[in-house]
């Protein structure tokens, strides 16, 4: 639902917030997800994710999360899926060159990363290609892996 | 500008210390010269003489030709296969690759192939979308960006590695160039736009057509402050508009092209339009000559091609120069075919 995308990303800053949290919260009960098994959590949670973000960003599911560089719009919902700003064709007002009745991702993206603590150096980030093999999977798990430096 | 060492049409030149690449758009660059790249049009054709005809427009003005890969989401002969036939004569091509049409896998084979086949300068962009061309009705691939493709580019020719980590065993000696948009949406981001693409990995920079002088220069000054003037050699895209009626089409139908609303006012005033418009084209070029920072210049003459010999001559963006075509050394500058 696009009115909701743009909402959260007026609220970029609050969701950042909320989002450390959440993490901070998700890698403390680090012991727990490890004591379950992350294979066997890992549709449970990505079913939790995908309504929550689906709710909140028109999540996709890419299985890699990037929400914290893109001031807290899905890149994955840009037509070309772009992960490192917006194409040289956003169209006058900001609109989206190929869905022009669609505000461009990019642009909600650099909105949302100017309410960020540390936004704009995020954005600046280089993100690799996308891993096409973690699509549907937990990315809130994959962080707690990451953090902790443990396996699947 | 001549080097002393200039091979046989199609053999590449000894890699400079210093440089990436055997090609000529990196010496003259590197030499300081401003440079002139020009895009040639692909045919829809079979037939490699097109090709030819095509380039030999350009011979004596352009010191790299660039082939599109299916600009504007047109299907046209590849850009890949434009490049082989522009190498066998001895022109050097910059080979655009965009993201729409193929998957990593494709991409890294076809980098390898071209820089096989001469290739030295590779443009790596994200590609118009699909809906923009003659077959919207077609599937788009975007698996990389411009950016994540810069990115793999460069470890084929450092690292000489896949993205998969395999290793390559020689790796693609190609200059490596993106695009940039200063006049889109959102302004005040374009700057850090083009600072990732050179932290990825970008050499050299083509940006979109420049019908707006004033906004290029806060551009400009906006990349000097932060530290990337001498980092990237840019090059801005300019090319004379046909009339004030081609110039509206343009402005709503080519994603990203910025025309203010005075220049089509002045096209419009003109009694002969296309002349009006090779005018300010020249004018546009004249005031880049003057800006830091603005290494060179990128025609793009679609249509118009004859055009560009008359433009570069009359806006002495080469100063003199006359760049490698297959008949200079032959009889030099007369190797020009007009005006």
């Amino acid at each position: 639902m696009r009115r909701m995308r743009q909402w959260s990303v007026r609220h970029a800053g609050l969701l950042d917030r909320w989002y450390r949290w959440l993490e901070a919260a998700l890698v403390g009960l680090a012991p727990l997800w490890r004591a379950i098994g992350h294979r066997r959590l890992d549709r449970p949670a990505a079913a939790v994710e995908r309504a929550v973000k689906g709710f909140l960003f028109d999540c996709r599911m890419c299985g890699q999360c990037v929400l914290g560089s893109t001031g807290m719009s899905c890149p994955m919902n840009c037509p070309k899926r772009l992960r490192n700003g917006p194409c040289g064709g956003v169209r006058a007002g900001g609109f989206c060159e190929v869905t022009p009745s669609m505000k461009c991702v990019w642009v909600s993206a650099w909105e949302g990363s100017r309410r960020i603590a540390g936004g704009v150096e995020a954005m600046r980030a280089i993100q690799p290609a996308v891993d096409y093999r973690q699509r549907g999977s937990s990315s809130w798990l994959r962080e707690v892996r990451e953090k902790t430096g443990e396996r699947a | 500008m001549k080097f002393e060492d200039e091979p046989v049409p199609g053999y590449p030149l000894p890699i400079l210390p210093g440089h990436v690449s055997p090609g000529r758009l990196e010496r003259v660059l590197r030499a300081g010269k401003f440079a002139v790249t020009v895009e040639l049009a692909p045919p829809d054709s079979a037939d490699p003489e097109e090709v030819h005809r095509r380039a030999r427009v350009f011979d004596g003005y352009a010191d790299a030709i660039n082939a599109t890969d299916g600009s504007g989401a047109n299907c046209h002969m590849s850009s890949i296969s434009v490049c082989a036939l522009l190498t066998r004569v001895g022109y050097a091509p910059v080979m655009q690759i965009s993201c729409r049409d193929r998957n990593r896998i494709a991409i890294q084979g076809d980098i390898l192939g071209g820089a096989a086949m001469g290739v030295c300068n590779i443009l790596c962009i994200t590609g118009d979308g699909v809906q923009a061309g003659d077959h919207p009705q077609a599937r788009p691939v975007f698996d990389l960006d411009g950016i994540s493709l810069l990115v793999i580019a460069r470890a084929l020719r450092d690292d000489s590695r896949f993205e998969s980590g395999r290793r390559i065993t020689s790796a693609p000696r190609v200059f490596l160039g993106a695009a940039a948009n200063p006049f889109g949406e959102p302004l005040d981001w374009q700057p850090f736009q083009l600072a990732k693409k050179i932290a990825a990995g970008a050499q050299f920079i083509q940006t979109q057509y420049c019908f707006d002088v004033p906004r290029l220069r806060r551009f400009m000054a906006a990349i000097e402050d932060l530290g990337l003037v001498d980092r990237a050699f840019v090059l801005v895209g300019v090319g004379p508009l046909r009339s004030a009626r081609a110039a509206e089409w343009m402005r709503a139908h080519v994603p990203g092209v910025h025309i203010p609303d005075a220049v089509i006012r002045r096209l419009a005033a003109a009694r002969d339009q296309a002349r009006e418009g090779r005018n300010l084209c020249v004018e546009i070029i004249q005031e880049l000559l003057a800006i830091r920072g603005v290494r060179g210049v990128h025609v793009m003459a679609y249509r118009q091609e004859e055009s560009v010999a008359e433009v570069i001559d009359r806006s002495r963006a080469l100063a003199g120069r006359v760049p490698w075509c297959p008949a200079r050394d032959a009889t030099g500058s007369s190797a020009r075919t007009s005006p």
